[in-house]
């Protein structure tokens, strides 16, 4: 397929744009500090790239994906960090990283190729939990809840950078990873991917082996995001606690795909911008714009009857806790969700075909978000009610 | 070494109480490890009845249409903020004697009312119109279901009341009031049976043989099974599908209020994010019966209700969840089925 240059020129424009953020945020004092931010929507984009392979050109839903940013952190963090024996360099401990990713991608793949559908999706929920303990749990080399800190910084050729230099960084290993997908997408193991999601048997009829795709594909989804990991884990000097690596991370990982067009690069890449910006600039900078989120000081509702006193409830429990935008990150995720399934389950950029057979995913899957979305018949025995 | 004599005594002791020597051994170094081993069997059987009710709730949904009703545990834990603040607006914990025990019934039921409802507009809302959708994007609407009732859980925290701690921290986990003294119902040598234990039993098995009558001899229940089978035979025969599915969300979600305030009187505290744990032991519970099967989801409570305490008072507490989703795991890749689930190949 030719790419026309009217999308090669729009590609770059946009490309241009957003590398130009620090430059003028540097020069232009608007006060919105965004490129920071910016960051996490980039790191959030390698991640929902490696989860769009696994769920978008797969089909296998992956609720567990934030244990393979926490597999890729722990990682880069114990080859770095000056209290093990390893201290790699920036580099050489991310290409570690990502094998480490791959090899748990391996490990959680092969036991649960015969697992499908919802299930599926069980089992790596369970994956996503048993790792956070893990971590937690073996504190003589994890060092527990306090995370593994210090880390060094990314860098380029013997330098360190910092600040916006991390940003575009960052921004290039996007580039690199959405163009990778791309390439992918159209070769012949993506096309071995999507023909599975389409139709496992029909595929195996072709000669594709869907186990050694599947597995391919498991590991590909958590290799990435295991550099997503390690990639905040240098950029923040600490690999974090894994608390933060939980179950809310898989899923907004989740609604950047569903979100921006599952099973679409571009899609993925704006799901990131839409999502990860609603988390951390729209809510945050709303936040602040209101002027932080102190509790209000308690009311006098003992005194007051009647109206009054449900004015003041309102207003009292209002300023508690509905005034902070912050609060209604869950909120925003959960209808993004919901809605999105109900009027538009292909995403705000569809992938090309998704569109047109999307809405009849009833028995066999049609388009991209028919096939994610309509998995197969589960292994489930049963079905039927017993008293 | 310690540990292996304190696992001998242990393994020991489960092998002697199934002789049934309680007096015979009372002398014996025998004693203490089986009474810690049967108050553990106490505390993890209540827990596990309450969560087999919840674990009903799943199996319903499941075996009707096929979906993990991801939102299930976070309608529990509106459950138990809504006991709450029923709690705090009336009062009810200052109520003596056999207003007491009204005042317990109003609750429950009301919890009870309140989540079937809730349920049943979840169902309406964010299921329903998927019914021609795949299961995937069915379960992706209930994650974000989930999601929307957890962020109303934490808004409902921050109410300005004082069961809330005036709501000035509306994340903070709350305190549920003792509705039930503290003071032990029986207490046979050293093991205590609480009156929460009491009411456990009280709660759980009149409505588990209340359901199975339900399910077994009415019309509805008839239904249900008829639906389960085979929807549009179902409908075919004259079955309004769309009611009965209504029917069991509504049916679900009151089991689910009934163990809520079941589960906040016996650990006294709530959360907004309690939903998510209460959930994936029901969840677990349900697939280790054989989801879709009833008697499984009771019997897959009681197991990971006695599992779980088991692995608090021999294994270490921290590393529960581990064995817990260990446990899932593995009976997902081994034995999809469940325990009592019959096997069935799987439809092309």
């Amino acid at each position: 397929m030719a790419i026309s240059s009217k999308r090669i020129t729009i590609n770059l424009l946009l490309i241009a744009a957003v590398a130009s953020i620090p430059i003028v945020e540097k020069f232009v004092p608007l006060g919105l500090h965004i490129s920071d931010p910016m960051t996490d929507v980039f790191v959030y984009a390698i991640l929902g790239l490696g989860l769009n392979i696994l769920t978008g050109f797969t089909g296998l839903l992956n609720l567990g994906v934030a244990a393979f940013a926490a597999i890729g952190a722990y990682v880069f963090a114990i080859s770095t960090c000056e209290i093990y024996p390893f201290q790699l360099g920036f580099w050489s401990a991310l290409g570690l990283t990502m094998a480490a990713g791959a090899l748990a991608g391996f490990a959680l793949g092969a036991p649960t190729l015969r697992v499908r559908g919802d299930y599926l999706a069980i089992v790596t929920l369970g994956f996503g939990e048993i790792v956070k303990d893990v971590l937690v749990n073996m504190d003589s080399i994890t060092k527990g809840t306090q995370g593994i800190n210090p880390l060094p910084p990314p860098t380029l050729f013997g330098h360190e950078l910092s600040g916006s230099g991390q940003y575009w960084l960052f921004m290039v290993i996007v580039l690199v990873v959405a163009t990778g997908a791309r390439s992918l997408e159209r070769s012949r193991i993506g096309r071995g991917w999507i023909s599975i999601r389409e139709d496992e048997l029909a595929s195996r009829a072709m000669g594709i082996r869907p186990d050694h795709a599947k597995m391919l594909a498991f590991a590909t989804c958590a290799s990435l995001a295991a550099l997503a990991g390690a990639l905040t884990a240098s950029r923040l000097s600490s690999s974090g606690e894994p608390g933060n690596y939980d179950f809310q991370i898989s899923i907004l990982a989740l609604c950047i795909v569903i979100v921006g067009g599952i099973g679409s690069v571009r899609g993925v890449l704006l799901g990131a911008l839409v999502m990860v910006g609603m988390n951390s600039i729209v809510l945050v900078k709303l936040t602040e714009l209101m002027g932080g989120s102190d509790a209000a000081p308690p009311a006098a509702l003992a005194e007051a009857h009647g109206l009054q006193w449900a004015f003041l409830f309102v207003k009292t429990w209002a300023q508690n806790v509905l005034i902070s935008p912050t609060n209604w990150k869950f909120l925003v995720f959960g209808l993004a969700l919901v809605l999105m399934m109900i009027f538009r389950p292909e995403g705000i950029l569809p992938a090309r075909g998704a569109k047109e057979d999307a809405p009849d995913g009833d028995e066999g899957p049609g388009g991209v978000a028919g096939g994610v979305t309509g998995g197969g018949a589960s292994p489930v025995a049963a079905k039927e009610l017993r008293p | 070494m310690q540990q292996s004599v304190a696992a001998a005594e242990f393994l020991a002791a489960c092998a002697l109480s199934r002789v049934d020597a309680v007096g015979a051994f009372a002398r014996d170094g025998l004693l203490s490890s089986q009474e810690v081993f049967t108050q553990q069997l106490v505390t993890g059987l209540s827990n596990g009845m309450i969560i087999a009710l919840i674990a009903i709730g799943y199996t319903m949904v499941y075996g009707i249409i096929e979906l993990i009703n991801f939102a299930h545990g976070d309608l529990c834990m509106l459950g138990a903020y809504f006991a709450l603040t029923v709690v705090g607006a009336l009062g009810v914990d200052q109520w003596a004697g056999t207003g007491g025990i009204m005042g317990l019934v109003m609750v429950l039921v009301g919890t009870a009312a309140f989540c079937g409802s809730l349920n049943w507009s979840i169902n309406r809302l964010a299921y329903r119109p998927l019914r021609k959708a795949s299961k995937l994007s069915l379960l992706v609407s209930a994650i974000g279901a989930s999601f929307i009732l957890v962020n109303l859980g934490l808004f409902w925290g921050g109410l300005p009341m004082d069961v809330f701690a005036d709501g000035t921290s509306s994340a903070a986990p709350k305190a549920f009031p003792a509705l039930v003294s503290a003071a032990p119902a029986a207490q046979i040598g050293d093991v205590i049976y609480s009156r929460t234990d009491l009411l456990v039993l009280c709660v759980t098995l009149p409505l588990m043989v209340a359901l199975t009558y339900l399910v077994r001899f009415t019309k509805l229940g008839k239904a249900m099974r008829a639906v389960a089978q085979n929807p549009t035979g179902a409908s075919l025969m004259g079955i309004d599908v769309e009611r009965v599915i209504g029917a069991s969300f509504f049916i679900g979600g009151s089991l689910g209020g009934f163990a809520t305030v079941v589960y906040s009187l016996y650990n006294q505290t709530v959360s907004f994010q309690m939903g998510y744990r209460m959930g994936m032991d029901a969840f677990i519970a349900a697939v280790l019966g054989g989801i879709g099967n009833l008697p499984g989801a009771v019997l897959g409570g009681i197991l990971i209700g006695v599992i779980r305490s088991m692995s608090d008072g021999y294994l270490e507490a921290r590393w529960t969840n581990t064995v817990v989703f260990g446990i899932l795991i593995l009976i997902l890749v081994f034995r999809p089925s469940g325990l009592l689930g019959a096997k069935l190949r799987e439809k092309v």
